[in-house]
């Protein structure tokens, strides 16, 4: 049976950690189809049959899936599911509130935030905030696995042709109802997917501190990143935050500046390609995951910082 | 109102976790043992709404081995005001904890069922969410923010993008983030006073679900270890360093 792949979209554009999803789940089992459930999501169904990794698209219609409510998404995919072995999205907050409700009714256990498809039946995935990695194998006739999308390359994105199946859209969940979504918009790169990240934790003292963050970001096209301190604190809203129960990231390059380096943090970063940190206590854990140590106080170091920056004029947008 | 919450025995959010040798899973002989983090933010913003008068009794509720009657415990002296363990040994997969939880919640009958988003060990994710497929409920996960309107909770999520508002009619499950509450110390004499409260003692195996594994565990390993960096005496050193050798300015 093939691999069916639930695609993450804005109802215009498909999200590109979809992209990321396509590739593990293509290494399941390569008969991979995608559903896509939305209201008005054409364009996104377009752009999802032109992925070549995906052999067929399903596109689920209807007002009351236009805001991705889990309790309207889940009967549809549970319906579907009957002619797939695996039904994968994105281990993101999308696939985690997702998933356990379509696995759940399908008695099936779920495995959660794979970071390596090992076969059609057995995976790699941290455990312990990735203090520890478990191999596992799933015992379950249909599988129900959310893959974390900075483990896997995104696929391709043209030169494929999938057919466009529509489907039955099922009945709306009345006891849910959405009411807004506070997006903060910004013209910077995702933190998801940045090349650069820089973050900032405790250290800051002040949300108006965050503006050497900011400054530091815009010399090199970063995305902003932060400690749950720092954002429990008030200095910067919830969607930036690094760390186990945040984002996981893997930029080529993070910059740590006034972090101290909690394991709950480290599990969000600590597989990005080079780490910085900027910390003026020489003994803190971030300095052991660290391949480039500053030891200086940061509000010294930054402004320093961003002169040199300034200095090499060759920072590539 | 009748708040029900769930909350589970994790190794504390301080010990670093060590793999065991022989790569069966995680060290925990003598290993301080916690209430899972957000659990303790369930459990205070159900006390909270009952200070608040609108609920009139909360129930702590855990699964695992013998000892995690301490979890329950510790419930009980922040203000839940009775217990319930159910007891059963060995690995149980969240698939397993939600149908004991749906048992629970087909005896007790509460109008909200409460428990933290995450489990800080197995990482999963999972319970809350197929709680409520099983019983056909709503569901708010990752909630920052409860306001109780009548028979409606409003409650706002913490979703990658930022944030989400959803209206949910009671009952319903409410996952909880981190960043709901602070959740409070228990005093020395409410701490006395819940070794009086009490805590009833089920049997998973009474309660007619079958917990077997689903997933068969191969081994747990140590992650690949990052080497070790070096420091720089200046940030023009810094800088010279991620320009030449680094090569990712």
């Amino acid at each position: 049976m093939s691999v069916l792949l639930v695609a993450e979209h804005n109802n215009k554009e498909l999200k590109p950690f979809t992209l990321n999803a396509v590739t593990a789940a293509s290494q399941m089992n390569n008969d991979l189809h995608a559903v896509i459930i939305g209201n008005n999501c054409g364009d996104a169904a377009k752009k999802l049959s032109e992925l070549p990794l995906v052999k067929k698209v399903i596109q689920v219609e209807a007002v009351h899936y236009e805001n991705f409510v889990a309790e309207n998404f889940a009967p549809v995919i549970v319906k579907l599911a009957e002619n797939y072995s695996h039904v994968v999205c994105s281990a993101n907050t999308f696939g985690k509130n997702l998933m356990p409700r379509i696995a759940a009714s399908l008695d099936t256990s779920q495995v959660s935030d794979i970071i390596k498809v090992i076969s059609a039946d057995t995976f790699l995935r941290p455990i312990y905030a990735g203090n520890a990695f478990a191999t596992v194998k799933s015992k379950d006739p249909k599988k129900c696995i959310t893959i974390r999308p900075t483990s896997f390359d995104p696929c391709e994105s043209s030169g494929g042709s999938a057919p466009i199946e529509k489907a039955e859209p099922s009945e709306e969940f009345n006891n849910t109802k959405f009411v807004k979504r506070e997006e903060i918009k910004s013209d910077r790169p995702e933190l998801g997917t940045a090349r650069v990240v820089v973050s900032g934790g405790r250290g800051m003292q002040s949300g108006d501190n965050f503006k050497l963050i900011t400054s530091v970001a815009d010399k090199l096209n970063a995305a902003i990143g932060a400690s749950r301190a720092a954002v429990d604190a008030g200095y910067i809203s919830n969607d930036h935050q690094v760390g186990q129960t945040g984002k996981v990231v893997v930029p080529d390059l993070y910059i740590a500046i006034g972090i101290s380096g909690a394991i709950q943090h480290l599990a969000g970063m600590k597989e990005s390609k080079v780490i910085v940190a900027i910390n003026k206590d020489g003994e803190a854990p971030i300095f052991s995951v660290a391949d480039y140590g500053l030891e200086a106080d940061l509000f010294e170091a930054v402004p320093q910082f961003i002169e040199e920056l300034n200095k090499l004029n060759t920072i590539q947008k | 109102m009748k708040i029900l919450v769930a909350v589970k025995r994790v190794i504390d959010y301080n010990v670093q976790v060590r793999v065991k040798e022989d790569n069966t899973g995680v060290v925990t002989d003598n290993v301080k043992m916690s209430t899972n983090p957000p659990d303790d933010n369930a459990i205070e913003e159900a006390v909270k709404i009952k200070e608040s008068g609108k609920a009139t009794e909360v129930v702590a509720v855990s699964v695992g081995e013998e000892k995690a009657q301490e979890t329950v415990r510790k419930a009980l002296a922040v203000g839940a005001d009775r217990g319930i363990l159910i007891k059963a040994d060995g690995i149980l997969e969240p698939l397993a904890v939600s149908k004991l939880l749906q048992k629970i919640v087909e005896k007790e009958k509460p109008d909200l069922v409460f428990m933290g988003k995450q489990a800080i060990d197995d990482d999963c994710n999972q319970t809350g969410q197929m709680l409520s497929a099983l019983l056909n409920w709503p569901q708010a996960t990752f909630a920052s923010k409860i306001e109780i309107k009548d028979k409606k909770l409003e409650v706002t999520r913490e979703i990658d993008e930022g944030l989400e508002t959803i209206e949910i009619n009671i009952p319903a499950i409410v996952t909880c983030d981190l960043r709901l509450n602070e959740p409070r110390y228990a005093s020395l004499p409410n701490i006395m006073k819940a070794k009086k409260k009490p805590i009833e003692q089920i049997n998973a195996s009474d309660l007619g679900v079958d917990t077997s594994p689903r997933i068969e565990q191969i081994k747990v390993e140590e992650p690949p270890k990052r080497k070790a960096g070096i420091k720089v005496k200046s940030v023009a050193e810094l800088v010279q360093k991620l320009k030449n050798e680094a090569k990712v300015i």
